[in-house]
């Protein structure tokens, strides 16, 4: 076990450095220089050559990669070039909307997909099985914007039950804060509850064919308990798995989220960076969120064990 | 159920295409729209009027006889601009999907072969799936000049380790195979076993995953275009429709529902198709899902 855990953190190191390696690397193999695609079709020569020294662009290939690595362990992620101010205190400013966002997106779609998946498969070739997994393909389907904008037009323009966009901290009060998550979260989470219901359902299928279900029944355990107490818990490794796997989804849609629902998260940061060609920044969001998504499937990996106590390393 | 499972040897035992394509609706259905959406893309020129036709007298005007996507707030005609639209989206799909398709085979077929550069391979392919496609693109164009061909990169890029992986495992699992065994015992060559016996098995999960592949690339093209990170804004896309009109939602909700509709229901007929591939090339997957 001990080992297993050592042999996976290592693993995940690597990864990293890998993500760090590509991530440097782009600003390098692009086509062009960087320098004066940064500075903008009316830069001087003298501005030109002040960003390539800012960004360390005359120093050898290693050298640069070494000290950008260095400092991005230190937590030093670069100079906006545009506003002047470190990325890690821009990012630390936009943080709050995004786990606000993300956090709240987890929870429901977890929850709601599971009951879904576990739901489609008791009903399997019913009625409701196939609308829960007809809803399913169209969620996974449906672009986050697509989603996002059919909600505002219908929740926040016709009916004028929440806000149309925009973020309020959770220090100004818990209604205010979630009236202006819902609509992002239930956009943002679409497909991604759709992909979780998708697997869910598939291994409760499986399970249920096994010959302890038969036993659970035949012994009279209530229909609840079957499904959940015996059968859910053995199909929990490939429905934890894909939660993982899935925040991929959900990272690509949060930039996306942010910008329907104008909400300052760390997505937006990226986005609005793309005008100003703020490399940084966006040099800056994809190591945070790359480090996200590698984080956590560590921890995916490692709940295997306590999810199953088959799983033994 | 079980029907389907019969179908599963058409090769052998060829059946008729009307009675195949009763047996499997959901290659029928997703088939005939993916197929439908691009006679119309391909015929946009000649049943539609230009699409960055601009006329001030005629914005925002809901959809009609003459407009039947009504218009949006320059005047452009909504349904020219949602069948040009498609052009972009079917052709990055589609060739994302062959090169990812294509490079999955080269790389994984060399890195389940050669244990050597597989595990330096495997990790690269790590450290490329960790990092979110939107960002990378946003990244690629902020620091090109963008463009088509840095927006097939972008997608393709974090779309290619699934492939690798892919191949790499039916690799693995045919180099076991008596039949690759003998044919090593008889001498034959490295790359002709590669081709000759070990390529022919990837062909079908490949051509259901190449489908999966070309959906989620039409997806992220889209939420380019939407963010401004994807081909230039002269090109009209589903995407950059819906961003271009944002602002005139409660005003002129067409100018949304249109490409809005036509995005989803591309994607979504090119999923069913992958599902149904997915069926009628491994009945014993199906039984499962």
């Amino acid at each position: 076990m001990a080992a297993y855990i050592v042999r996976r953190l290592l693993s995940t190191v690597l990864v990293m450095v890998l993500v760090g390696v590509f991530v440097f690397l782009l600003l390098h193999i692009a086509p062009g220089d960087p320098a004066a695609i940064i500075a903008g079709n009316n830069a001087t020569p003298a501005e030109i050559t002040a960003i390539r020294h800012e960004l360390g662009l005359s120093d050898p290939l290693t050298v640069q990669f070494a000290r950008w690595f260095w400092d991005l362990l230190h937590g030093n992620f670069g100079i906006s070039i545009f506003s002047d101010t470190p990325v890690i205190t821009l990012i630390g400013q936009r943080l709050p909307a995004t786990l606000s966002l993300t956090a709240l997106t987890i929870g429901f779609a977890v929850i709601l997909a599971v009951a879904a998946g576990v739901v489609a498969a008791w009903k399997a070739g019913g009625l409701l099985d196939g609308l829960l997994m007809g809803f399913a393909a169209l969620g996974f389907s449906t672009p986050v914007f697509v989603v996002g904008y059919f909600l505002i037009y219908l929740f926040a323009i016709r009916l004028h039950w929440l806000p149309v966009e925009g973020y309020v901290p959770l220090r100004e009060g818990a209604w205010p804060w979630l009236s202006h998550l819902i609509l992002p979260a239930i956009a943002l989470g679409l497909a991604y509850v759709a992909l979780i219901a998708r697997i869910t359902r598939a291994s409760m299928l499986e399970v249920l064919a096994e010959d302890y279900i038969r036993t659970a029944r035949a012994k009279g355990a209530s229909n609840s308990s079957v499904l959940f107490r015996h059968a859910l818990k053995n199909a929990g490794v490939p429905i934890v798995t894909v939660i993982g796997i899935g925040v991929a989804l959900l990272i690509s849609g949060v930039v996306v989220t942010e910008t329907v629902f104008n909400i300052p998260g760390v997505g937006r940061l990226a986005v609005d960076a793309i005008t100003n060609r703020d490399y940084p920044i966006i040099q800056g969001v994809m190591v945070i969120f790359s480090g996200a998504y590698v984080v956590i499937n560590l921890l995916v990996d490692l709940s295997y064990a306590l999810i199953d106590p088959r799983v033994r390393y | 159920m079980s029907e389907a499972l019969v179908t599963a040897a058409p090769a052998r035992r060829p059946i008729g295409a009307a009675r195949f394509l009763r047996r499997n609706a959901r290659i029928a259905i997703g088939g005939g729209i993916v197929l439908l959406m691009i006679v119309l893309a391909a015929a946009a020129p000649l049943v539609a009027g230009d699409p960055n036709s601009m006329n001030p007298m005629i914005r925002l005007e809901a959809p009609s006889a003459q407009y039947w996507f009504g218009t949006d707030n320059l005047g452009r005609d909504v349904f020219a601009r949602t069948l040009y639209g498609g052009q972009v989206s079917l052709a990055i799909g589609f060739s994302v999907a062959i090169l990812a398709v294509a490079g999955g085979i080269l790389i994984g077929l060399l890195a389940g072969y050669y244990r050597r550069v597989d595990a330096l391979v495997m990790r690269v392919m790590d450290g490329l799936m960790a990092i979110p496609a939107i960002l990378l693109a946003i990244a690629l164009v902020a620091l090109t000049s963008g463009g088509i061909v840095i927006v097939v990169i972008a997608i393709l890029l974090p779309e290619l380790p699934r492939e690798v992986r892919l191949v790499r495992a039916i690799v693995l699992s045919a180099r076991e195979q008596p039949f690759v065994e003998a044919a090593i015992a008889g001498g034959a060559r490295t790359r002709k076993i590669l081709i000759r016996h070990i390529l022919p098995s990837t062909f079908a999960p490949l051509t259901v995953q190449g489908t999966y592949v070309c959906a989620s690339s039409i997806l992220v093209e889209a939420a380019l275009s939407f963010l401004g990170a994807g081909v230039p804004p002269s090109i009209p896309t589903w995407g950059n429709m819906i961003a271009s009109s944002q602002l005139y939602l409660g005003l002129a909700p067409w100018t949304i529902f249109f490409p809005g509709v036509a995005l989803a229901v591309l994607v979504l007929a090119v999923n069913l198709l992958g599902d149904g591939l997915r069926d009628w090339l491994d009945p014993r997957l199906s039984r499962r899902q």
